[in-house]
Order: C-alpha cells, then sequence, then structure tokens
C-alpha cells in the first residue's frame, strides 16, 4: 500500500471505500454509547456489546442476520413488522428483538421452528396486497422485501390476491426525483419516521387506521407539501415504494465510489452510484463524518447539471467581447492566453494581471492557482470568493483565538444546551447540518436566534426559538455589544476561564467598555429595534445555560462591520468560557463546499497556504526554494481592488476560475465595467457564466465529478473528491493550471492531484499528516493534522488557544454609511433558498427549478400596502446603485421597513441593487444592508432589458457546441 | 484607484481602532492593518495624498497614523 500510485482513470469500489468492518452494513438499531458491557448468547455464540443495546443489533453484530423490515440502524426501532421475533429463554412469547434491549446472561434464540413459522406468517400477508411484479420491479435485486420473502422461505400465498388490496392505488410522481408507489407500500413507517427523525421535517405521515392506513405527504401531493425532498425517506424505504426515477429508468446500479458533494459547506459524503461512467443515484455515505448517511435535495438529486446540453467542453477565444467566439484546440487556448499575459505584463507591468480562484474549487486547483499567480504572474494579486462572503471570519478569528477556521465539529451541536444561531439560515443554507441542529433542539436545547427575518427555525415541528432577537439590518455589532453588557454587568463572566486562557489586559478593556450605559441593551436595543428585556434574557441564557455554541453565517460577516462581530462573537465565546471542549465554540457555518479550504490554500492576496503573511521572511523563503522562484512580500490586489484599478486602467487581465464575479459580487454594473475594461479576461468553468459573457479566452472546466481532488468543510474536514467519470473537457482544472504554466516557461509536474496535496503537506505545518493514502484509511480528516494530532483534531483550542492567550477586542458599534432616506427608505438584505446553490449555475441546470423558478422580493403587508403592491405585482427595486424588477411576495416573515430576496438567477439583478460598501478589514461586501425603495412598475428594469439583449447577444456567439451532450 | 474610495476605506478601519483606550497604540495598529493588507500601490497613493493634500477628509488619527507610521515604514 506504501507506494500506492493515484492514476487519472474514474476510480471503481477500491478498498478505500469499504474497511474489513463491513461499514455500508445496517444493523438494524442504531448504535449506543455506554460504559456499561453486557454478556449474552445467541444462538449459542456468546457477544458483549454496551447496555441499552438491541438484542437485533448485537445478534447482526455477532453475524447473525435477523429477519427484519421495519428497522434500519439509521432510525430508532419501531417494533411493527414482526419479522424480528426471537424466543428468549426463560420469557414468554416472541418479543421484537428491534425493541427489546439486551441483558445479562440472556440466552436468544433466532432460529427456530416456530419463529419460522411466525415470519413465514407474516410476510405471507404482506405479500397478499402486493404486486407480484419482482421481474419488472425497479428494485428487483435491491429490495428488502423480496430478500426477506427469500430467507423466511415464503412458497405460496394462500388467501390469494382477490380480496380488499392495494394493488391499484396511484401513483404520485410529483416529485421530479422520486416516485412514490404506494401499491407497493407495506406500511413500516420507516420514510415517516425518517422524515421525523433523520430530516426533522414532519412532512410525512400515516394517515388512516387498519387497513386504510397509508403514508401521506398531506392533502396533496409530495411536491405540493412540506416535503423538502432530501431523499431520507428514499433512502429509508425497504421496497420500490419511494425510489429514484433514474433507478426506475436505467436500472439498479453496478457500482459505487465514495465522493464528496460539491454543494455547500456540510461537505457530505456521497456514494456515487454508477453503471459504467454514468451516475445514477448518489446516496448519502453513512459513514460521513459531517452528514451521518444524511443528505438534501441538492447534493442527493441535483447533479444533472454535470451532463447538461448547456456545458461548453471545447476551449474557445476571442479578440474582442462583441466577436464570436472561436473554437480551438487545448493548445491554442492555453498559447494564447499565456502570449497574452505576458503582453500585457511587458506593456503595463507585472502588477497588472491576476487571479481569482472560487470556492467550488479543489483545494488542490485553489493551490496551483495561487501558485501560478504569485511564482509565475510574479505577483500576489490573488483572490477568492470568500472575499465576498467569509473573509471577515477569517481576520476575526485570526485575531481573536489565532486560527481562520470554526472551532469545532459538527457532532458537538448533540452537547450543546444552548444554541445561538447570528445570521445563518441552516435549514435552507446547511440542511444536512440543520437536521442535526434540529434533532438536538427537540432533544431540549434552547434557542436563540437573532435574525431580520423569521427564518424557519424560528418555529417549525417541534422545534421552537426561545427568543428571536429580530434586529434591524446592519445593528449586529450593537446586539453583540449589548449581550456583552449584560454579561459583565450582572456578573456572569467565566473569570476563572479568562484569567487562565486570555489576555487579562485585552479583557479588562473590552470588559470596561461593554460596561459602558452606551452599551446597554436599554440605549443600543432602540439601535436594534429589539426590546431591552429580551436582550437581557437571551444573555443571561448564553451566559448561564450550559454549554452555549454560536452558529454564525453572511449574516454576520456581509457588513461594513463584519470583522468587528465576527470578534465580538469571539469575546462572547471567551468571556463565558464557551470555547475549548465539545458542545460549545464559534462556527461560522460556510457558504459553499471549499470556503475553508480555498482560504486555507493561499488564495488570499496577503498570505500563503496556512494563513501566514507574504511579509512574514521565513515563510517565504521556504515558499521561494520549493518553488524556485522570488515571491513579492506584498500584499497583492483584492478583489475590488482588481476591479477598482481596471475601471482606472492600472489592472488589464485576469485569470478567474470557477467563479461568477458578474453574478455573485455586488454592483455589477461597476463589476462589468471593470470587466470591459481589460485586454484579457480568462474564465473557466464548466458553462457560460455570467463573467465568462465578459471574456476573452474560455478554458472549459471539469464537474466535481470528473476530477481528483479534496474539499475542506465548515468543520475543517478533508474529505476525497474522486473522480467518477472522464472529464467531458478533456482535462481536470488543475491540469489546466499546470499547462498554463508550464506555457509561461514555469513547468509544473504533477501527475495527480494527489502530487499537489503532498507539496501542500511538505509547506503547510497545519496539513503535515495530509495524503490522499490517509484520506483513503480514515475516509475524512480534520486539520491541524501532524505529528502531535495524526488522525485530524475535531475539537480546536482545547488546553490553549492558537494564538497562546485568547484576546479580546474592543467592538465599537458604527452604524452603517448606507443610511434610510425618504429617497431610500427600506433596507433590502438578501439570503439563499434550499433548492438553488449560490449563483444557480449549477441548481437552475437541475429539476430543482420545479421550487424556486425566479428569486422574488419579499415585502411586509404594511409597506406593501403603502404602495399599493399586492401579491404576485411587479416591483421596482432602486437603490444609489441601481435598478431591478422582481415579482412580489408579500410575507409577515420580514419586518416592516425590510424586504428581502435571493440572489439565485442572473436576470434578477440582485446585485445591481447592492452597493460597494464593504468590510472595514477585508473589503467583503455588504451585502445584507441596502438602503432602498420599492414602487409598482410594468415592465422590466432599464439594466434588466439591457442585460436580455447582451446574454443572448453572448450565447448566440458560443455558436452550435458539436461535444455538448444532450440530456 | 479612487482617493475617495482609498480615503472612505482608510477611515473605516479608523472607526473600529479609535475606540481602543490607548491611542498611541490605535495608530500603529491602523498603520499595521494598511500593512498587512493594502497592496502598497494603495498604500503609496494615500500617503502621497497625506503628504501632498495633508489627506483632507481623513479621520485625523488615520492621517496621523499614516504621517507617523506608514512612512516610516515605507523607508526601511
Amino acid at each position: 500500500m506504501d507506494d500506492i500510485k493515484y492514476s487519472n482513470t474514474p476510480q471503481h469500489d477500491h478498498e478505500h471505500s469499504r474497511t474489513s468492518y463491513d461499514d455500508q452494513k445496517d444493523y438494524g438499531t442504531p448504535a449506543i454509547q455506554s460504559d456499561v458491557q453486557i454478556t449474552l448468547t445467541i444462538d449459542d455464540r456468546e457477544i458483549t456489546v454496551p447496555e441499552g443495546t438491541s438484542i437485533m443489533r448485537a445478534s447482526i453484530l455477532a453475524g447473525i442476520n435477523v429477519p427484519k423490515l421495519c428497522a434500519t440502524d439509521s432510525l430508532e426501532p419501531f417494533g411493527s413488522c414482526r419479522l424480528c421475533v426471537v424466543e428468549i429463554e426463560g420469557r414468554r412469547g416472541f418479543p421484537a428483538s428491534c425493541t427489546t434491549p439486551v441483558a445479562e446472561g440472556l440466552i436468544v434464540r433466532t432460529q427456530t421452528p416456530k419463529l419460522a413459522d411466525i415470519r413465514r406468517g407474516t410476510m405471507e400477508l404482506y405479500i397478499s396486497d402486493h404486486p407480484l411484479d419482482c421481474l419488472t420491479c425497479a428494485t428487483n435485486g435491491d429490495c428488502e422485501l423480496q430478500d426477506m420473502a427469500g430467507a423466511v422461505g415464503l412458497r405460496e400465498v394462500r388467501y390469494g390476491y382477490e380480496g380488499e388490496n392495494h394493488l391499484k392505488a396511484e401513483k404520485d410522481e410529483s416529485n421530479p426525483y422520486f416516485s412514490f408507489d404506494p401499491s407497493k407500500c407495506i406500511v413500516c413507517s420507516r420514510c415517516v419516521r425518517a422524515c421525523e427523525e433523520t430530516q426533522g421535517t414532519f412532512a410525512l405521515t400515516i394517515s388512516g387506521r387498519g387497513f386504510d392506513s397509508k403514508v401521506s405527504a398531506g392533502i396533496s401531493n409530495f411536491l405540493d407539501s412540506e416535503c423538502v425532498s432530501c431523499g431520507a425517506c428514499v433512502q429509508a424505504c425497504p421496497t420500490a415504494t419511494l425510489i429514484e426515477k433514474t433507478v426506475i429508468e436505467h436500472g439498479v446500479p453496478e457500482h459505487s465510489v465514495t465522493t464528496t458533494c460539491a454543494y455547500c459547506g456540510v461537505g457530505c459524503s456521497f456514494n456515487a452510484e454508477m453503471k459504467g461512467e454514468e451516475v445514477i443515484r448518489m446516496v448519502p455515505n453513512k459513514n460521513g463524518g459531517a452528514n451521518h448517511g444524511h443528505s438534501c435535495v441538492k447534493g442527493r438529486f441535483a447533479w444533472g447539471y454535470a451532463t447538461h446540453k448547456d456545458r461548453i467542453t471545447t476551449p474557445m477565444i476571442r479578440k474582442s467581447i462583441h466577436d464570436e467566439w472561436q473554437q480551438v484546440s487545448w493548445d491554442e487556448a492555453i498559447n494564447y492566453a499565456a502570449s497574452e499575459i505576458q503582453r500585457i505584463q511587458t506593456k503595463y507591468g507585472k502588477d497588472a494581471v491576476g487571479g481569482i480562484t472560487s470556492s467550488r474549487c479543489t483545494n488542490e486547483e485553489v493551490y496551483v492557482v495561487q501558485k501560478l499567480v504569485r511564482a509565475v504572474f510574479g505577483v500576489n494579486n490573488v483572490d477568492t470568493c470568500a472575499r465576498v462572503c467569509h473573509s471577515p471570519t477569517g481576520y476575526g478569528l485570526k485575531q481573536t483565538i489565532g486560527e481562520s477556521a470554526g472551532t469545532q465539529t459538527f457532532d458537538s451541536v448533540m452537547k450543546s444546551d444552548v444554541i445561538f444561531v447570528i445570521g445563518a439560515n441552516p435549514t435552507d443554507g446547511h440542511p444536512v447540518f440543520a437536521s442535526q441542529m434540529k434533532r438536538r433542539l427537540r432533544e431540549g436545547a434552547k434557542l436563540i436566534i437573532a435574525d431580520p427575518r423569521a427564518i424557519d427555525l424560528v418555529s417549525s415541528p417541534h422545534v421552537k426559538a426561545d427568543y428571536h432577537l429580530k434586529l434591524r439590518p446592519g445593528t449586529n455589532v450593537a446586539l453583540i455589544s449589548a449581550l456583552g453588557h449584560v454579561i459583565v454587568t450582572e456578573g456572569l463572566v467565566n473569570e476563572a476561564f479568562v484569567k487562565e486562557r486570555c489576555e487579562w489586559d485585552s479583557f479588562v478593556a473590552w470588559r470596561d467598555f461593554v460596561a459602558l450605559k452606551q452599551n446597554s441593551p436599554e440605549v443600543l436595543g432602540l439601535a436594534m429595534g429589539v426590546p431591552a428585556e429580551e436582550l437581557r434574557a437571551a444573555a443571561r441564557l448564553f451566559a448561564t445555560g450550559g454549554n452555549a455554541a454560536i452558529y454564525y453565517g453572511l449574516g454576520v460577516t456581509e457588513h461594513s462591520q463584519g470583522s468587528t462581530m465576527v470578534m465580538g462573537i469571539a469575546n462572547l465565546a471567551m468571556a463565558t468560557g464557551n470555547i475549548g471542549r465539545e458542545g460549545v465554540g464559534v462556527n461560522p457555518l460556510r457558504g459553499q463546499n471549499n470556503v475553508q479550504g480555498s482560504c486555507d490554500m493561499g488564495s488570499m492576496p496577503h498570505e500563503y497556504p496556512g494563513y501566514r503573511h507574504v511579509s512574514d521572511e521565513a515563510t517565504r523563503e521556504l515558499f521561494e526554494a520549493a518553488w524556485g522562484r522570488p515571491l513579492s512580500n506584498d500584499p497583492g490586489l483584492r478583489i475590488p481592488n482588481m476591479l477598482d484599478n481596471a475601471i482606472d486602467g492600472s489592472f488589464k487581465a485576469l485569470y478567474c476560475v470557477g467563479e461568477d464575479i458578474v453574478q455573485s459580487d455586488p454592483n455589477t454594473q461597476h463589476v462589468t465595467h471593470a470587466l470591459e475594461s481589460m485586454e484579457c479576461v480568462i474564465v473557466q468553468d464548466l458553462f457560460l457564466n455570467e463573467t465568462a459573457m465578459f471574456a476573452h479566452v474560455f478554458f472549459p472546466g471539469a464537474s466535481f465529478l470528473e476530477k481528483s481532488g479534496t474539499f475542506t468543510n465548515a468543520e475543517r474536514r478533508i474529505s476525497p473528491v474522486r473522480r467518477v467519470m472522464t472529464p467531458k473537457n478533456g482535462m481536470e482544472d488543475w491540469e489546466v493550471t499546470a499547462a498554463l504554466a508550464n506555457a509561461l516557461g514555469y513547468p509544473m509536474h504533477y501527475q495527480h492531484a494527489s502530487d499537489i496535496m503532498d507539496e501542500v503537506a511538505s509547506l503547510t505545518p497545519t496539513f503535515k499528516g495530509v495524503s490522499f493514502k490517509k484520506l483513503d484509511e480514515l475516509g475524512s480528516i480534520q486539520w491541524p493534522c501532524n505529528d502531535e494530532q495524526p488522525l485530524g483534531t475535531p475539537t480546536m483550542h482545547i488546553d490553549e488557544f492558537v494564538r497562546g492567550k485568547g484576546k479580546f477586542f474592543v467592538t465599537e458599534y458604527v452604524p452603517t454609511t448606507e443610511k434610510v432616506t425618504p429617497k431610500y427608505p427600506l433596507i433590502l438584505t438578501t439570503g439563499r433558498i434550499l433548492s438553488q446553490y449560490n449563483v444557480g449555475a449549477q441548481t437552475r441546470r437541475t429539476k430543482n427549478v420545479e421550487w424556486h423558478k425566479e428569486d422574488l422580493v419579499e415585502i411586509h403587508p404594511h409597506d406593501a400596502e403603502e404602495r399599493g403592491i399586492k401579491e404576485g405585482d411587479w416591483v421596482g427595486i432602486a437603490s444609489r446603485a441601481g435598478e431591478t424588477v422582481l415579482h412580489a411576495k408579500i410575507s409577515e416573515r420580514v419586518q416592516p421597513g425590510v424586504i428581502y430576496t435571493t440572489f439565485h438567477h442572473p436576470e434578477s439583478g440582485a446585485n445591481v441593487i447592492t452597493t460597494d460598501n464593504s468590510d472595514w478589514a477585508t473589503n467583503c461586501p455588504e451585502f445584507k444592508v441596502t438602503a432602498v425603495q420599492v414602487s409598482r412598475v410594468s415592465q422590466l428594469s432599464e439594466w434588466q432589458r439591457h442585460y436580455q439583449t447582451f446574454s443572448e447577444e453572448q450565447i448566440g456567439f458560443v455558436g452550435k457546441n458539436p461535444e455538448a451532450s444532450e440530456v | 484607484m479612487k482617493i475617495e474610495n482609498l480615503v472612505s476605506m482608510a477611515n473605516q478601519i479608523g472607526d473600529f481602532f479609535k475606540s481602543f483606550p490607548d491611542q498611541e497604540q490605535a495608530k500603529k495598529d491602523i498603520a499595521q492593518h494598511l500593512e498587512r493588507f493594502w497592496a502598497s500601490s494603495m498604500r503609496d497613493q494615500i500617503l502621497i495624498y497625506v503628504i501632498e493634500k495633508n489627506g483632507e477628509g481623513l479621520e485625523p488619527i488615520v492621517r496621523d497614523a499614516i504621517k507617523q507610521h506608514i512612512s516610516s515604514n515605507q523607508k526601511k
């Protein structure tokens, strides 16, 4: 194994996806943790298991497969199918092994003539009301009912099939991804329980009683119900009742490869179930460290974009953005791009070029792009889309606790007593983690939410926030200072922790500052629009309710005081001693799959991989020696600086990999003006995205299914991305970057993505122990992974902070300059929705559009009425930056004075309205606060009309792409 | 880059540090922030602006920070 070689061929089911312990096996009931061990005898085999384990699980662990239908180890036992009955010496009757716990000295029999009789009788009843179409059934060969009929030796059904039955029950095909065929349902309730226990949505129920019992998704069908299409029910179904439509269409997959989802920062592990080079379905991996077998509608179902007809698979070049694209060979495209970069650097200076990477890229791709920019372009002008999302997290956490990353593992939430969600919408943005959080909330953890809008978590089935602090957008720092005030003035500081773990002087400065009357809830509450008593009660709960954990998102970072707020969050965690163990901590919920990783890989203009500043002599010498080129000690340009310089005429060429700044960055017209001012824009992407419409060179990219690499999720978990099919564009993305480097006279000699990770590990202390081989062995690794922590680090800052002592910062509330005025009296804030992802380039090319066809603007009934706006009206939204038009959705989720929209569709122009205002420390845009006016209108805005014409023309410039596959 | 942008960005940085109890330290921190996170072209531009136009529009603490600390750092 030591000399394992990785090759660029699609991977099949290697030893790395399975271990000798059959981790994919279903043990019937969940694992139980207990210090007490119980020994019993099952079928003459002695077995020792933790107290509380079911007899079923103990049997299967001992290698004895008890028949079962309603039990599966992702769900609590239910005891309804009566197939798993056993006999226990000294006990009467035939108890169900799934609901009967083990006891010391029990003697259990799982196979006796009487048990065989009972099981056969039970199966006979099931089958008497089940279609006998096994040979043509979609789950033929992959059906638990079929397996059990075989296991119990069912040979005849004496009741006949003519009696009253469910065989004519109508199918529900409304969900685009799975079908529900009640004629095949055995009412085992696994789907209902999965919806409750695994997903926490409670959309499914058993309606009716007795013979009339049936699974129901509410009054109409699945699509119109509360169902969020997470797939947990499909996964749990033991028959063909709930099944992926792709399996119905193509049949059962023949091999499987474990890989990592390319959507949000949860980073779910999936088994890509394949037929040859075709994905049949993506099934959540029950051993996935982040998801434990759960999934959401995006990762589970929305991967069809990878083979969408819009994919561009041939390189293209053009002289001007008003010309048609010319399809060219890879060599020609690479050489043209290289010659343009050389020409521009010769003419305008080294600093006239730069690169942008994306959180959608693998670690390896990001690493080679920043290496290209630093070592070959000779500048530090490299930035990443974390600039517009979590750059304040990187800055704020580095300053306070010493490491630019979340402190916990996701599982930590199961030990939290108080969960504080600030400016995050986990059920939509991080759905799989939200399910875990909701599980903990159902167990009784308290919940505080700070959000201008009533997100789903505020009130959903069996989850209700104890406090919803409905603050005005832009007043986060007021909130965190006011909470600090209560904690300090009411004597709730954990002084022992602060004395031992933090810089005392910095604490004193913070303590004295927040204790000022100007920071009291009574004063700051007025700015926030939140009653002082609520703030006081929430602060008391946070400080005294046990393990308190903070989860936050872009509602914290995307503000003019984003970095201040991140530091304020760290202050609060340190002051209450809620950091450095399980159940607590500061947890940034990362938007995209590889936000953490792309930052780790040195994609920011001021730091090398591992967050080491470019001015640090020792680090620079290390990289100069490894890369063989002199490196600049001067921080490079950030994305907004590059754009400003482009407009000024000093920045002329951009290499943009996997990112779509035209759609995702603020003030669209400013961005497009900057791109129009450049002489060479190189875009590498799957699709002709909005930025590519302003490009001169297009390098087609590979989807996550077509390449090897790693993603690092919000809990610092590095997970493998495995190539399951040949890249349609001919190259993995890092190969394209390496080819560009070669053409610029700097050979990059990697044979495989694993070579790149080896280089990262050799140069980055926190990644020292990371390799593809170790990832194969462990499944995933949470950095730091080094000699001290060879298996990785789930919880950080345990005995001391990475920076030594934690440092408090004074966080004065400075109101944003983006103020409401009579001309712009409302505040627009933006967010995202479950079914769509970021700019939507991927999800808009899947059937997920059935849930979200367009971006709507949410307006409070009061504001709507004042302006004569009704549900569905066209509404013009004007800000200081621009104007766009969306359909109205009247909703009390937003507060009066605040409107809300999403940014998943380019024609919405949500970022035409957002402004250039940004965070003071990092230039992260103030996406969450834009002063606007809204009014009823009858046509699209001027920008939108221009966009329609422009984008149609640009798409026309691509012409017919002969290699694109039809879907 | 437009000097107005740089001035407002620098003032925002000043807004954070000016609430620190030690004002001399705050100036050093402001200057250090510019050194660590601004490209030298941006730093040079605002430094020239401070020297030639006395940093009109800059908060006094920011102007002083640039005058006292950035200038000395540029000479090293």
